[in-house]
């Protein structure tokens, strides 16, 4: 195994710049890695062709004297969910397989501009309705920790991809902790920024006010790094901030230093109670707050008591909006079309299409949330949702009066066996227990390794989240706790995870 | 399909009220569509485009695409409310309205619900005779429009027994403005006239403000009638019916005396009216019945996601406000009393459509009387024979220099026929064409005096005849005058100087 792949984004990239290593050399490193454990991970459904032409582009214009970006060179896993030109785009569905797009995704069109070389497409649950993959139309990724376990979801491609060495960073996308719940289960680190510090442009829409695009990684500052590329305001998304973003690379390389947990208010949600967590995870959750408050940060405990109806309201509101997203996949204009033996009416062909392009998840949330918005029962289903939106900001604002972040774990649990809750929706649901409230809200979270659980060994990841705009003060204080982390393991707790290679 | 049977229209009035409603969908016409910036074709320069060449990711829906606010869309359609006299919103959100239909391209219209930008006002319309009637508006508010489906291979060209349909998305997304109005009761017999004049009213309004080409015929401009019948003394409404997209004033008050004589017969029967939407057809004068619409129609109406509520700020409405042109019936008081028209003399101008060209007539420089008579003479004369638009056939400007010819002396009024002919056959300006066909009056005296010598030596009595008094003999001699000189010669001055050679 090259050593190229166990480099962070931000070591490569260094390397890059002195010349040490040339992009192609990078690229083909981690070309050959996805060749070599993909087979095991399945953490892509395409890698792209046209990689090493990048590579040779951006080594051409490093030699040619261009100043290029920290992260110019540096392979970039993509989550399927982003469209792109160069590569096919299906969000995990087979109702578009093989579709190009006409245009990239802002966030792809500033990774290309950065110079970071598209590696690939990771797979997903289909429309990122999933934690675990399981629903992905193209088979499931394999979690490297243990590859009969989910890599959690909907992101799991870009988690496992990251994770297994295949890419150093990737794109997700969080619409209830798809990047964040991920990063729990493999190992990583996953941010969800604040809604609308990172453009929705050409993310294919799951819920259209939970959507947010953000950086996995293996380290804060990478996802720092990466968060600096694809952030800020896009004309093109009319729900993007016009704020001006501060360097969150810097923040986490501010965090690394470990000054800021000092005096640092971290909030423990009182209905959070650990009899709702695995052990392992809980007690992870806990030696990690020791750590901090051994740093100077004082732990208080805080209310959030809408929190419990979270799930429920996440329920309605993301298949209400996703009932309507996915209408535009009929057959009409783009994607799978499937026509009945003998022919039919337009309506018949948007039908059969839909039957058959369209996974059992996904026809469960359209079902669920068509009938969520129904006349009759608007006002009981999605009005009441709403209501408790509100209700969870609110409990947010009250919190943040007292803390500067909150802390939970990132999941109930480590990674379940794959197959373990495919036949119940309601056990799978409750996964995002921890992560939905931020999506709710808009606030930024972060997840970043804890340690692995006493009982199982299984990767444990602890959530930050902050009021919304405050996204650097997450790369703050995960810089902070990954430091500390990092020097109590003696290295990064992927340095644990079994070796991968061969083919099963 | 059997014969449709009519209530003579008086009957039908002396049974039933009828009630009325309009829906008016404006198209407006600014650079680019409502929620891409693909050019607008309703735009003038762009209407003749080739299908499926106006069009963006967003209007066919693809994956990814965002929607983002025409934000001059927004301030036609706050102008346009307040010509209405409606207030106007300080925040108001877009809705989807969901259906499939393959002319949507998301499957969704973005349309305003529960929060018009503009509500609650009313127009006051002029019927011919000068009758002035309010119309009570409900609401105005700002959607797209949808593609345009051609039904290809049935008889009718509707949907019902085609083969195929071809489907062009450039007007999907057109910036539209719903109006649409409170019912509208006591129209009694002048319904027909009613519905006209409104639909004409909110033309001049559109065309004043300059928002929308407003050509009906182009679709620009689209009616929805509602009518219902009610027997004379019940309060409770009856069931209405919607005759759609009536496109030409005349088809409109057809529409609505058809709907009322039909519904009449049906009611006087002891039949019921069924809610629907009903097909005008301009062949026939008659209605059929579209799909049945009930209020229990679902659209799953919900705000929508990808937009930010407008929030149009005061300063920007008093801005518009300011700006409001005059309204359509005020102008017509002020200016049938600046030029001086009696009822009829101005409602010919009215009625033919050509206020504009004759108030641009009278600013370049003539008489009230002049314009209009150029204007419903002889310019509407040549345009009726031609069977296009009055307007289209020569500018205002020529007109007022034709006509100071004509009070230079320089043209009879036969003359200046002629030099009209020329001017609309593009041979330049008045005087351009009076220079090249050589047209002007033959002021020179000599060249008279010597044609009447002429004229007077070949009848040699009508000398003696006028010298005993009767001075009617002259006409012989001005006409053989006249013939001599090719009608190019003021009459007048012809007999002015036979009488002066007659004194000598």
């Amino acid at each position: 195994m090259s050593e190229i792949i166990r480099w962070t984004a931000a070591e490569l990239g260094a390397k890059l710049t002195a010349g040490e290593v040339s992009s192609v050399e990078a690229t083909q490193a981690h070309l050959d890695r996805i060749a070599a454990v993909d087979g095991d991970v399945h953490a892509f459904l395409h890698v792209n062709e046209h990689a090493l032409d990048a590579a040779a582009d951006v080594d051409r214009r490093r030699a040619a004297g261009e100043d290029l970006g920290e992260l110019a060179g540096v392979p970039l896993a993509i989550k399927d969910v982003l469209v792109t030109t160069d590569q096919p785009s299906t969000s995990g569905s087979r109702i578009l397989e093989g579709y190009r797009s006409p245009f990239d995704a802002t966030v792809v069109a500033r990774a290309r501009a950065a110079g970071l070389i598209g590696i690939g497409k990771t797979n997903m649950d289909e429309f990122a309705m999933g934690s675990s993959t399981e629903f992905s139309a193209y088979g499931a990724t394999h979690n490297p920790w243990d590859l009969d376990r989910i890599p959690g979801g909907s992101g799991g491609g870009s988690a496992a991809a990251v994770a297994a060495f295949e890419a150093p960073i990737a794109l997700g996308s969080d619409t209830g902790g798809s990047i964040r719940q991920p990063a729990h289960v493999t190992g990583t680190v996953g941010i969800k920024p604040t809604y609308g510090g990172v453009s929705r442009y050409g993310a294919i829409a799951l819920a259209s006010s939970l959507d947010q695009v953000g950086p996995v990684a293996r380290t804060v500052l990478d996802a720092g790094l990466l968060h600096d590329v694809i952030g800020g305001h896009d004309p093109k998304d009319s729900t993007s901030l016009p704020d001006a973003w501060p360097s969150f690379a810097a923040a986490a390389r501010e965090g690394a230093t470990g000054q800021v947990l000092k005096g640092l208010r971290v909030g423990v949600v009182k209905e959070l109670p650990d009899s709702g967590f695995q052990s392992g995870v809980a007690g992870s959750f806990h030696a990690a707050l020791k750590l901090m408050e051994a740093q100077g940060a004082e732990i208080v405990e805080i209310s959030a008591p809408h929190f419990e109806y979270g799930v429920a309201a996440y329920y309605l509101i993301l298949p209400a909006e996703a009932s309507s997203n996915l209408a535009k996949f009929d057959s009409v204009r783009f994607g799978l079309r499937v026509t009945p033996d003998g022919g039919g009416t337009v309506e018949d062909v948007m039908s059969l299409t839909r039957e058959v392009g369209f996974g059992p998840e996904v026809k469960r949330r359209i079902i669920l949330g068509t009938y969520a918005l129904s006349a009759g029962y608007y006002d009981a289903y999605y009005g009441s949702a709403q209501k408790v939106r509100t209700l969870i900001q609110q409990d947010f604002d009250a919190a943040f009066a007292q803390v500067d972040v909150i802390a939970t774990p990132s999941a109930p649990t480590t990674a379940f066996k794959l197959g373990e809750k495919i036949g119940d929706p309601l056990q799978m649901y409750l996964n995002d227990l921890t992560t939905i409230p931020a999506n709710l809200a808009g606030v930024p979270g972060i997840s970043i390794p804890s340690g692995l659980a006493e009982e199982d060994g299984l990767p444990v990841g602890i959530q930050f989240l902050a009021p919304a705009r405050e996204d650097a003060r997450l790369y703050r204080v995960g810089g902070a706790l990954e430091t500390l982390l990092v020097d109590a393991w003696g290295g990064p707790l992927l340095d644990r995870a079994p070796i991968l290679g061969g083919t099963r | 399909m059997a014969a449709v049977k009519l209530m003579d229209f008086d009957k039908a009035l002396e049974l039933f009220e009828p009630v009325l409603g309009f829906e008016v969908h404006v198209e407006l016409n600014t650079e680019t569509k409502m929620f891409s910036d693909a050019p607008n074709p309703a735009n003038e320069r762009n209407h003749d485009a080739g299908p499926n060449t106006l069009i963006a990711p967003v209007d066919l829906g693809l994956p990814g695409s965002l929607p983002v606010v025409n934000e001059t869309a927004v301030r036609s359609s706050i102008s346009l409310g307040l010509a209405l006299g409606c207030s106007i919103a300080d925040s108001c959100r877009f809705a989807r309205k969901n259906y499939f239909y393959p002319d949507l391209g998301k499957n969704y219209q973005i349309s305003q619900y529960d929060e018009p930008i503009a509500f609650e006002g009313s127009v006051e319309v002029e019927l011919e005779d000068g009758t002035l009637v309010t119309i009570p508006i409900e609401r105005a508010h700002m959607e797209e429009d949808a593609g345009k489906l051609t039904h290809m291979g049935g008889a009718t060209g509707r949907i019902q027994g085609a083969e195929y349909s071809l489907v062009d998305y450039n007007r999907a997304g057109v910036p539209l403005v719903e109006i649409v109005t409170k019912p509208i009761f006591g129209a009694e017999h002048r319904a027909p006239e009613i519905a006209k004049a409104y639909v004409a009213t909110i033309r001049d309004i559109v065309r004043g403000l300059g928002i929308s080409e407003a050509r009906l015929e182009r679709g620009n401009l689209r009616c929805d009638a509602n009518v219902s019948l009610r027997p004379r003394g019940q309060e409770k409404l009856g069931t209405r019916t919607e005759t759609k997209n009536v496109n030409s004033m005349r088809s409109v008050e057809r529409a609505v005396r058809y709907e009322i004589q039909r519904q009449a017969a049906i009611l006087a029967d002891g039949g019921t009216i069924t809610q629907e939407t009903r097909h005008w057809h301009e062949d026939t004068g008659t209605t059929s019945p579209g799909r049945p619409k009930s209020d229990a129609d679902d659209y799953r109406y919900f705000p929508e996601p990808d937009l930010l509520p407008v929030q149009p700020p005061r300063e920007l409405v008093e801005e518009l406000r300011a700006q409001l042109p005059e309204q359509p019936v005020a102008r017509r008081r002020r200016l049938k009393a600046d030029w001086g028209f009696g009822d009829i003399e101005f409602q010919g101008v009215v009625n033919a459509g050509l206020l504009d060209e004759v108030e641009a007539t009278i600013a370049a420089g003539t008489t009230a009387d002049a314009a209009r008579k150029w204007w419903t003479g002889e310019i509407s004369r040549i345009a009726n024979e031609r069977e296009v638009d009055a307007a289209s056939l020569i500018r205002p400007e020529s007109v007022a220099a034709l006509q100071q010819l004509v009070d230079a002396g320089t043209l009879t009024d036969k003359l200046a026929r002629q030099v009209l002919e020329g001017v609309i056959a593009g041979e330049g300006t008045p005087q351009q064409v009076v220079d090249a066909r050589g047209l002007a009056v033959v002021s020179d005296d000599g060249a008279l005096i010597a044609a009447i010598d002429e004229a007077l030596a070949a009848q040699p009595d009508v000398m003696a005849k006028i010298k005993d008094g009767k001075v009617q003999a002259a006409g012989a001699v001005i006409g053989a005058v006249m013939k001599a000189m090719k009608g190019q010669a003021d009459a007048a001055r012809v007999r002015e100087l036979i009488l002066e050679r007659a004194a000598q």
